[in-house]
């Protein structure tokens, strides 16, 4: 061993020895006793308890016998072993050694079964539920309650406690455990026990609605069938399921799910174990957001358009029109939105250099800037050095330009049970506090949109505790301001303190690492280095790779109108994700020839000239790499050979195009294939490039006197295509409405009444794409501002209102 | 060995508006509260303590010894409540102690708050008995008009506030950390121990919990000496104490008297039992404390021998009941009781309550079979002592008691085809001569 200065992963905790059943273990102080049975193979039943929840000892069923606390004296009565810490010498016997023990056990499940339905064969969770299993297993086969003919307390059949949520009253037991989570994890305390006695419940309050982005982790540690999802409800049986383990794809935190599907049909979603990332919670997106694959709209074979219509056409049709296409057509392009997997963003990267010759790659289907792609290149690419382990032990975490509980739900979580904990202190440069900021005792230092440079500068102060242990980070809307994006590298570099980007796609960071960008080759090589581009040909087998830097998104988009570029090739991108989605639309149809990958018929394929489906992430194996550097491989779930993953159809083309005397083959027809060779390509051991904010663009007009600034963001559920197909999900988004702070809000309506509920009046935003009109709240905006959210209403912001951070009116509307 | 009544708290109850603060003042009130300001807070909770007073409350710990407890180094504020949410069936001590004097409990709370350090102190009282609150809301006014209460009482330097809170008529907030929960504006449900309130009470701070008895026992104890109350009662349950007879006794009502007088004194003093009548079975400390039977007359009323004897002393409400009562009946009535009041936060007594009212209802009406004794018994081993808290347990002595003492009388409601009994005889307008 040599000595090191580095404190260890993991400081020795003190032990405490004791005997359970005969048993010696060792076990951290301050272990609860259910969980030290369990080092020695001993299963309490439990209902209440949690591991990742508070003590509550509300359901009795882990009693155990404690013949000596480790004080020599034992308890005179059994001991519910959910609350109950080790001690240095304590003496347990469970229900294994124990006929106390065992009888007490027995005792409290029969009384938990006299008011339960025993409805088993209708019941969703039955084949799944513990309290089956365990009465199974620590309880008596018959009832002597319904030999004596007891009358069990009813209640009417269940009832909506949200579009999602229904709660089936008779079945629950009241382990409180919905009730906790929604309070301690999610910090949505919505629904609280009401009543007493055996008319205990769950209960909602009719003004204050169960209204919670992680409803669905409830649903799933009910430990009995009370709790449902209207999505699930009544389709499958758990032992018909086959259970796949994935990785959430709706955002980049890499939370852990179980894919648990029927005869090729995704029947729900369940949040997976993952203790280093999500714990046991997922948000509600990524549990109940997965129809949007089972949609009607699916394309299901490629197609090529002859006389302006879209005709099926075989694969290799399709292959070959759309490389004589792309030939025709001059200098080509990339254009990937952010879901792709790291595999397949490679396979685009690898595409455009080697097929196309070109650079003229992006897959930030967003507002984006030329600083951003520096930044990417310089700080971002390759970079780890944060993890959600850091979050928890960081005393200062600083968001910039990111709302954790809807753009990143996982580090939501994590900052809450930080903060809950007392350890963390949250800092955002937010134009408002949200909920999701209150909820993580976060401080607000607000930023109006465009002033987040000098916000951002003046946090060095001392007062916002930013040292070097404190961990910004920096979401993707900070690239909208230029210069912000420098100031929070600057901070960093000035404090010490580690920063990490935080996007709000599955793919973007590993289309980063994957070469994706015009400025980046794979494995975070810089375009601009001639050593790293020789490295890279060499891997690939090709005698150069374009030296020339590419184009980012918006200046394909404006090459494409002039003329300058002709082909395109476009994976999985919006048009209204954009940053101008009417030029995007512009530049689709000036394009002379248009290759569409998609999922489902969008606004692309309609002007595509080759039409061709990918797969799902079902359907073929992958790798997301989550805002903190972690690759996250996941299998396929469905063996699939119609559905291609987006690599497959690349390679296709490049077979094509190189047939045609473009390029070369990519080398790869595979997942396997691809992943082995971005293996063996590795990571880029050079110097990163410097991070060059670039010329600052024209500063925009000065709005008119009473016009405001425009502030967005997206909210974690809310239009976006892959949330369609489940309505009830839909439904608890949410409602879309614009905030004004109060001085603005008097201004237009006159003085604020409190008594009036919120989004009483509506307000009509007008900007330079269109108007929109919706119910408006009060915030602590700054003055001059105005928050919208982005994709809540119509075709969202950018497409029907106005670009972020650009001017817009607001008036009174009426209904 | 006590043979004689000691009335203390009970002592003014018959004055002239004794309720007010002249009439309390008049007799020597609040002279106590400067003996105390001018002892250190230490030795009054010393004197406490050697006085032996054990919480009035039901469980008789040692009231100086809770006080001690409580971490004077902790920098959170410290309080006191006061548990006057009397609700236990049959206790009826508080009440009319409250009604009657309440600037006893008022003076008690000042002496208690400087002892423990405590500058606000809260009365919990229950919501139900409207006039109890008016009478203590009006005694506070008076006390912080007359400069008992308020910034620096009696120029000590002491400041205190007095809160009077009415419960919202729950059974289950008499339980200390759930009467917390429902002073912080919460359900009112037991909260789990370890943090004890002496630790983390009220608000997270450190908290002392008395019953109104208690409290209001301390100014005597202050007045007139540790060693004088001592000298009362027997030789581990000091002092006095008041106890409730109630039922079928001919003068029903509150005896205050030194612990460890028998049940048969006590109704000597209340004049016997009801004309004509035989006790047949009686509580001890209300319907949580296993009943006892006329052998037990005899037994001392402390809390030593009357746990020796298979009960509690609790809250020494004497429930007489005599040979015209149905036993099975009784019980019957306790268990629906305590079936509504269970809180529902645990098992065994949210779902074993409703269980139990309804093998016990079937057995009154004669249905049912012998093996349902064996049940309820099992019934009652399985809450007894699993359950959350002492509500489930004491939902339980009842029934295991009667069954104890009582077996062949719920037998005769299997061979009878129902209650043996007239329900008319055991009334309190039972018609002379009624028989059961």
């Amino acid at each position: 061993m040599t000595t090191t200065d580095k404190a260890p992963d993991k400081v020795d905790t003190d032990l405490v020895t004791l005997t359970i059943d005969g048993v010696q273990v060792s076990v951290p102080k301050d272990t609860l006793v259910i969980r030290a049975a369990e080092q020695v193979g001993v299963q309490i039943p439990r209902f209440c308890d949690h591991p990742l929840l508070d003590p509550v000892g509300a359901c009795r069923q882990c009693l155990v016998d404690i013949p000596d606390a480790g004080n020599g004296r034992g308890f005179p009565k059994p001991q519910a072993s959910c609350t109950l810490p080790v001690a240095e010498g304590m003496v347990v016997n469970t229900q294994a050694t124990s006929e106390v023990a065992d009888k007490a056990q027995q005792g409290v499940m029969e009384f938990l079964l006299i008011n339960h339905p025993l409805d088993c064969p209708v019941c969703d969770k039955g084949g799944e539920c513990p309290l089956q299993n365990q009465a199974m297993s620590n309880g008596r086969g018959e009832s002597r309650f319904a030999e004596n003919g007891g009358v069990k307390r009813t209640f009417p059949k269940p009832i909506n406690i949200s579009a999602q949520v229904l709660l089936d009253r008779e079945r629950c037991v009241l382990c409180a455990r919905c009730t906790r989570f929604s309070e301690q994890v999610a910090g949505d305390p919505f629904i609280a026990l009401a009543e007493r006695g055996a008319l205990q419940q769950v209960a909602i309050y009719e003004r204050e609605p169960y209204e919670s982005y992680f409803s669905g982790n409830a649903i799933q540690i009910c430990p009995v069938g009370a709790l449902t999802s209207a999505d699930y409800r009544f389709r499958s049986r758990p032992f018909d399921l086959v259970s796949t383990p994935s990785v959430a794809e709706h955002d980049a935190c890499g939370a852990a799910i179980r894919v648990d599907h029927r005869r090729g049909k995704v029947m729900r979603r369940l949040a997976g174990n993952e203790p280093e990332i999500n714990e046991e919670w997922i948000s509600d997106k990524d549990r109940f957001a997965f129809r949007y694959a089972q949609v009607e709209d699916r394309i299901t074979y490629p197609q090529i358009r002859e006389d302006g219509e879209l005709r099926p056409a075989s694969w290799t049709e399709a292959f070959a029109v759309a490389a004589r296409g792309l030939r025709d057509a001059g200098a080509g392009a990339v254009l990937t939105g952010g879901r792709l997997t790291a595999e397949d963003a490679y396979a685009y990267a690898k595409f455009a250099r080697v097929s196309l010759g070109t650079n003229d790659i992006d897959f930030r289907a967003r507002p984006h800037s030329a600083e951003e792609a520096s930044f990417l290149a310089s700080r971002v690419a390759l970079s780890g050095e944060v993890t959600y382990a850091d979050l928890e032990a960081a005393p200062v975490v600083v968001l910039l330009g990111l709302e954790p509980e809807d753009e990143a739900a996982t580090i939501f979580l994590r900052l809450r049970k930080a903060a809950r904990n007392g350890r963390t202190q949250v800092v955002s440069v937010a134009p408002w506090s949200s909920r999701g900021l209150k909820k993580m005792k976060g401080r607000l230092v607000p930023a109006a949109p465009g002033a987040e440079v000098e916000v951002i500068g003046s946090l060095a102060d001392a007062e916002h505790g930013v040292s070097k242990d404190a961990v910004i980070l920096v979401g993707e809307r900070l690239a909208a301001t230029h210069g912000a994006l420098s100031a929070a590298a600057d901070l960093a570099a000035r404090t010490g303190a580690r920063l990490a980007w935080v996007p709000r796609r599955a793919g973007d960071r590993g289309a980063v690492e994957a070469g994706a960008l015009p400025n980046l080759l794979p494995g975070g090589r810089p375009v601009g280095e001639a050593s790293a581009r020789v490295d890279v040909a060499a891997a690939w087998g090709v005698g150069s790779l374009p030296a020339k830097a590419g184009r980012d998104g918006n200046a394909i988009v404006a090459a494409l109108a002039k003329g300058d570029l002709g082909g395109l090739v476009v994976g999985g991108v919006d048009p209204d994700d954009t940053v101008d989605p009417a030029a995007f639309r512009t530049a689709l149809d000036a394009a002379r020839f248009v290759v569409s990958l998609e999922l489902r018929a969008t606004d692309v394929t309609a002007a595509a000239d080759v039409v061709l489906p990918v797969a799902p992430v079902t359907d073929k194996a992958g790798t997301f790499v989550t805002w903190d550097g972690r690759a996250r491989e996941f299998p396929a779930v469905f063996s699939n050979p119609a559905s291609l993953p987006d690599l497959r159809v690349l390679a296709g083309i490049a077979d094509e195009l190189a047939a045609l005397g473009h390029g070369s083959s990519l080398g790869f027809r595979t997942v396997a294939e691809a992943r082995a060779e971005m293996q063996s390509l590795g990571p880029w051991d050079g110097e990163r490039p410097t991070l060059d904010a670039g010329k600052a663009p024209k500063p925009p007009k000065a709005g008119k006197a009473g016009s405001f600034a425009l502030a967005t963001w997206k909210q974690l559920i809310d239009l976006g295509s892959m949330q369609d197909g489940e309505a009830h999900l839909r439904a608890t988004a949410r409602p879309p409405v614009v905030r004004l702070n109060r001085a603005a809000y008097e201004s237009v309506f006159g003085l604020l009444d409190d008594t009036e509920p919120g989004g009483a009046r509506l307000a009509q935003v007008t900007g330079d794409r269109g108007s929109i009109t919706l119910p408006v709240v009060v915030a602590d905006l700054p003055d001059g501002v105005v928050w919208v959210p982005a994709r809540s209403f119509g075709r969202g912001v950018l497409a029907e209102l106005a670009s972020p951070g650009s001017t817009v009116t607001v008036k009174g509307a009426s209904r | 060995m006590a043979d004689t009544l000691t009335p203390v708290l009970t002592d003014n109850w018959d004055v002239e508006r004794s309720w007010t603060l002249a009439s309390y003042e008049e007799r020597g009130g609040y002279a106590a509260l400067d003996t105390a300001f001018a002892m250190a807070p230490d030795d009054v909770i010393n004197a406490v303590k050697e006085s032996g007073l054990r919480g009035r409350g039901g469980a008789g710990f040692p009231t100086g010894m809770k006080w001690g407890f409580i971490p004077q180094d902790n920098p959170k504020p410290k309080y006191l409540v006061v548990n006057a949410d009397e609700s236990e069936p049959g206790t009826c001590k508080d009440t009319p102690l409250m009604l009657a004097s309440p600037h006893t409990l008022v003076e008690g709370v000042i002496i208690s708050s400087y002892a423990i350090r405590a500058n606000t102190a809260f009365i919990y009282v229950r919501g139900e008995i409207l006039h109890v609150i008016r009478r203590l809301q009006r005694a506070v006014q008076e006390a912080y008009l007359a400069g008992h209460l308020g910034k620096n009482i009696h120029g000590s330097g002491f400041d205190l506030d007095l809160i009077v809170h009415a419960g919202a008529g729950a059974y289950i907030c008499g339980e200390e950390t759930a009467l917390l929960e429902g002073l912080e504006g919460r359900r009112g449900q037991p909260r789990l121990r370890p943090p004890f309130p002496a630790v983390a009470g009220l608000y997270a701070s450190p908290t002392v919990i008395n019953n109104v008895e208690s409290i209001a026992s301390v100014p005597s104890i202050i007045a007139n000496g540790a060693a004088w109350f001592a000298g009362m009662g027997t030789e581990k349950s000091n002092g006095y104490g008041i106890f409730s007879l109630s039922g079928h006794v001919t003068r029903p009502g509150q005896y205050e008297a030194p612990l460890g007088i028998t049940l048969r004194e006590l109704i000597d003093l209340a004049g016997g039992m009801r004309e004509g009548h035989e006790l047949k079975f009686w509580t001890p400390g209300g319907s949580s404390t296993p009943l006892l039977t006329p052998e037990h007359l005899d037994v001392p009323l402390d809390f030593e021998s009357v746990g020796a004897a298979g009960s509690m002393l609790g809250t020494r409400a004497l429930q007489l009941f005599d040979e015209t009562t149905c036993v099975v009946r009784a019980v019957l009535r306790w268990t629906e009781f305590y079936k509504h009041e269970s809180c529902g936060k645990c098992t065994p007594c949210r779902e074993g309550t409703w269980w139990l009212t309804q093998t016990l209802a079937k057995l009154e009406k004669g249905e049912g079979s012998e093996s349902d004794l064996d049940l309820l018994l099992d019934q009652c081993d399985n809450i007894l002592g699993r359950s959350f808290c002492a509500l489930g347990d004491g939902a339980t002595s009842p029934i295991s008691s009667s069954i104890q003492h009582f077996r062949d009388e719920y037998l005769a409601h299997l061979s009878h085809g129902g209650c043996p009994f007239d329900p008319a005889a055991s009334t309190a307008f039972a018609p002379a001569g009624a028989t059961a």
